[in-house]
């Protein structure tokens, strides 16, 4: 029978005690290597200064990492309940960053406060961090009792203070415990020092600590990694691969993808040496088949039919440290990594920042600096799918690349909508320093025969929709009209990679927009074509190609879910029949004048 | 969920990650039971396929069933199997065996120089050609950017302080103390130019899970690991000048599971049989700076 595991991290102010903690913990539980006690306290004896707990752990450490960096170390030690892996989270604020990645894989946390000297600064961050990383269950161990006589009035003004502190940011400590890691009090039995303490002493507190809080009651979560086809290796089967996070599947089971907005149902679980399976829980890794073949990209979350569903928006607000060297800015974009969904973003605005080199929040601050924690609102390119951090918090979790380093980290706390402010306001000052011409619309349509337009062929990057692009411009340029072929589009075929959105396909449809707008403006047929446009970047270049009009032309398989296009085909088999349907289209879309041809 | 079951999610979720990241991805292949799992595990997250290459660095000391056991698996499973060497090396005869270095210098030019520049494509790589059944030259001289390598942070100090995903610069250096944040299951999956990502799906696992899971998915596995009738096996496999078997009668993952447990090693280092992480302290840190798996 497999004993259950437990990763606990112990976070607190430097010297406040948290090595003693663990020493005295595993010393207790007889955890240590044999002799290891024996060998430290002999040290020390030769080298004349008083046994301590911390140097076991540093006598454990040093043969650990033989002596290399500080990082966080594990440790462990077992009760009769279950096994536990300690993380020592190094205290220093330098070290932060090991303390958040050693924080991140915990499932409980014991903050340790120094009963003389009350809380100080990174008992209030390591307070902040543990919520942000989503650890509920923390245990709070006022130490070094004996240093203020085992007062209780001490431990209770320590335990109001930071109970409100704790509150404010929505983190509710199982126990407050007073103890004296240096001499065994309420460690692993209570103590007879402090006989007014009612509650329980640490290991009782650590085992009182739940695994895996309500992952498989709540609404299914199943962010969408990637999608197979291995045709080469003979396989046609279209595999959705990811894990669950949060609630459970079964085949047959309707299912809806976000933020896109596709529905079917789940037709079998795929593997490889697998037993037959009906369904998947939170926690597998799995793959599956659907029922109708949708076309949907990578980082949508596949949610239930029947369930309320993660949210959709592209602003935000959230809960953020930061880690980077370069400050988080304004204007500058970054790298958001939510799910498995992977967006440019950037931040709009700073609402609240607990500084780093103080203990007071900082308002009007216009950046987050190295070792912030704070709250600001972050807009996204288009919208993604998302939850909130207090209704699913695998799915709220999300980390900020800046260039290439995973720099700041945080959840989502409330959504704000799809609103695309960023563009409005770009779209806004463009068009107020837009010097206009003296040549009216009406002028050019009575000299060319036709209004300007961007006509966009889009479809699945395996059509090829570039060389029909460029017969349309020649196909109307032979008509006489003033048409040009933007041939960028070479440049986003190789852009639409397996990894969803990146930097270069947004610089690449801002051209695209930007230059869609002034060929227009010039009364110009502008062709174009992009692969695996969304509903959200045709919008992107609607908005940035206005006054003028986008025809929008779609061949295959397609993202869009909202969208319509203009014309939609299967499949292009006879290049001058759709051609001709091209041409009836912009007849239609009174582009151009029936009179003309 | 059992602890094998979570340890199996995390390491096709970890998989996956990094093909979907990584353009030029490879998984080293050392034929040994860690890295044998690491190929059943890809089968799992893959469905069956294998969808990058196995590169093995093949130092010409391998013990040759070995080399057989990788060969078999490669045409049976139809993998993308490349080795690279030190050519120059053992033209030269500059090897621990042949006398002329220590054994640290001749992990460092037969493993680590090997390792470093097939994985960039400056040194030959030779591919297996199915049809043929043998090496042939490869093509393609890509540098690989993502590599994933089947190290467990419980085989020794260093290990434990990997990242799932863990950065190489231009050198193939690794800097220990200022390694990036990894939340989460958020990698570190953008990568500058010049720079590689070492990929650690078995991160996390121990060498009694690695048994339980051989024996539970029954992979095959080379039976070097197993009690051929003389009371030997090997508890950890390398070059065979540089390796040797313990005195174990244990014949299959069953027989070793209980010997892990709770019988002869249960207190010992797996790597004991290993002379090369002897050798001076620290120094597989050293070499693991240098590239070493």
């Amino acid at each position: 029978m497999n004993r259950e595991q437990m990763n606990i991290v112990v976070v607190g102010h430097v010297d406040h005690g948290k090595s003693t903690v663990i020493g005295r913990l595993m010393a207790e539980t007889n955890a240590l290597p044999q002799g290891k006690l024996e060998q430290v306290r002999a040290h020390c004896e030769r080298n004349a200064k008083p046994f301590e707990y911390a140097f076991l752990l540093d006598a454990l450490k040093d043969e650990q990492s033989q002596g290399i960096t500080i990082d966080s170390a594990r440790c462990f030690f077992k009760t009769q309940k279950r096994n536990y892996i300690i993380i020592d989270a190094p205290g220093h604020i330098e070290f932060l960053k090991n303390m958040i990645t050693g924080a991140a894989r915990a499932q409980a946390a014991l903050l340790v406060i120094d009963a003389d000297e009350g809380v100080q600064e990174n008992s209030r961050r390591h307070g902040y961090m543990l919520s942000m990383l989503g650890i509920r269950q923390v245990g709070v161990c006022v130490n070094k009792m004996d240093l203020v006589d085992y007062s209780q009035s001490v431990f209770d003004d320590i335990c109001a203070e930071y109970q409100k502190f704790l509150q404010e940011i929505n983190v509710n400590p199982k126990a407050f415990i007073p103890i004296s890691a240096r001499e065994g009090d309420n460690m692993t039995s209570l103590s007879s020092c402090m006989p007014w303490f009612k509650g329980g002493h640490i290991l009782e507190i650590m085992d009182s600590f739940e695994k895996e809080l309500g992952i498989y009651e709540k609404e299914l979560r199943f962010p969408l990694q990637d999608i197979y086809k291995f045709t080469e290796g003979g396989d046609d089967r279209r595999i959705f691969a990811g894990r669950v996070e949060t609630g459970a599947f079964s085949v047959g089971d309707e299912v809806v993808f976000l933020p896109s907005g596709k529905k079917t149902s789940i037709k079998a679980i795929e593997g490889f040496a697998i037993e037959e399976q009906k369904g998947a829980v939170a926690g597998q890794s799995t793959s599956i088949s659907l029922d109708t073949q949708i076309y949907v990209k990578p980082g949508e979350i596949m949610c239930k039919v029947k369930d309320e569903g993660a949210q959709v928006g592209s602003r935000f607000r959230v809960n953020i440290f930061w880690l980077g060297r370069q400050p988080m800015i304004e204007q500058k974009q970054y790298k958001l990594k939510v799910g498995t969904a992977q967006i440019p973003v950037w931040l709009e605005s700073v609402e609240h920042i607990l500084d780093a080199s103080e203990l007071s929040t900082v308002k009007n601050k216009k950046k987050i600096d190295r070792h912030d924690v704070g709250d600001c609102i972050l807009q996204t390119y288009k919208p993604i799918s998302f939850d909130l951090a207090d209704k699913i918090f695998e799915t709220s979790r999300f980390v900020i690349v800046d260039d290439y380093e995973i720099a700041g980290g945080g959840t989502i706390v409330r959504n704000l909508g799809v609103e695309n402010k960023r563009l409005n306001g770009y779209i806004e000052r463009r068009d107020k320093n837009w010097e206009k011409s003296l040549i009216s619309r009406e002028r050019r349509l009575a000299r060319h025969g036709h209004v300007a337009a961007f006509v966009l062929i889009t479809g699945a990057k395996k059509i090829d929709k570039r060389s029909l692009a460029r017969k349309l411009e020649e196909k109307l340029f032979s008509y006489d009209f003033n048409t040009y072929y933007l041939g960028l589009s070479h440049d986003s075929e190789r852009l639409t990679s397996r990894t969803g959105m990146d930097r270069d396909r947004v610089g690449l449809l801002t051209q695209f927009g930007e230059l869609a707008h002034m060929f227009t403006e010039a009364g110009l047929i502008l062709i174009a074509s992009i692969s695996d446009m969304d509903d959200a970047e045709v919008e992107i270049l609607r908005t940035l190609t206005q006054p003028n009009s986008l025809v929008l032309v779609n061949i295959g398989e397609n993202l869009f879910e909202k969208e319509n296009p203009d014309l939609e085909v299967p499949l292009v088999s006879n290049e001058e029949v759709f051609l001709d349907s091209l041409v009836e289209l912009l007849k239609k879309k009174n582009v151009i004048m029936d009179y003309v041809i | 969920m059992s602890d094998l079951d979570k340890l199996e999610s995390q390491g096709v979720y970890i998989l996956r990650e990094a093909y979907r990241h990584f353009k030029n991805l490879a998984m080293l292949w050392s034929i040994g039971k860690d890295s044998t799992v690491l190929l059943w595990l890809a089968r799992k997250a893959f469905i069956g396929h294998v969808p990058f290459p196995l590169v093995h660095i093949d130092t010409s000391f391998k013990i040759p069933s070995m080399i057989a056991y990788r060969d078999k698996l490669a045409l049976d499973w139809e993998l993308t199997m490349i080795y690279g060497q030190n050519k120059e090396a053992l033209a030269k005869k500059q090897t621990f065996p042949d006398g002329a270095i220590d054994r640290l210098s001749c992990c460092k030019a037969l493993k680590s120089e090997a390792l470093k520049h097939t994985l960039s494509g400056e040194w030959p790589r030779y591919r297996m050609d199915h049809k043929q059944k043998k090496y042939v030259l490869d093509t393609d001289t890509e540098p690989y950017t993502g590599v994933i390598v089947g190290v467990r942070s419980d085989e020794e100090g260093t290990r434990s302080k990997e990242r799932y995903f863990s950065p190489r610069d231009q050198h193939n250096d690794w800097d220990v103390g200022d390694q990036p944040p990894e939340l989460w299951n958020q990698f570190k999956t953008d990568f500058a130019k010049g720079t590689h990502v070492r990929i650690h799906p078995l991160l996390d696992w121990t060498e009694l899970n690695i048994w339980e899971y051989i024996e539970r998915e029954n992979i095959p596995i080379t039976d070097l690991y197993f009690d051929q009738g003389e009371g030997t096996r090997y508890r950890s496999l390398g070059c065979f000048p540089c390796t040797s078997s313990v005195n174990s009668t244990a014949k299959n993952p069953k027989e070793i599971i209980e010997e892990l447990k709770s019988g002869q090693f249960a207190n010992i280092a797996e790597r004991s049989g290993r002379a090369q992480d002897k050798e001076g302290g620290g120094t597989l840190e050293t070499l693991r700076k240098d590239g070493y798996m």
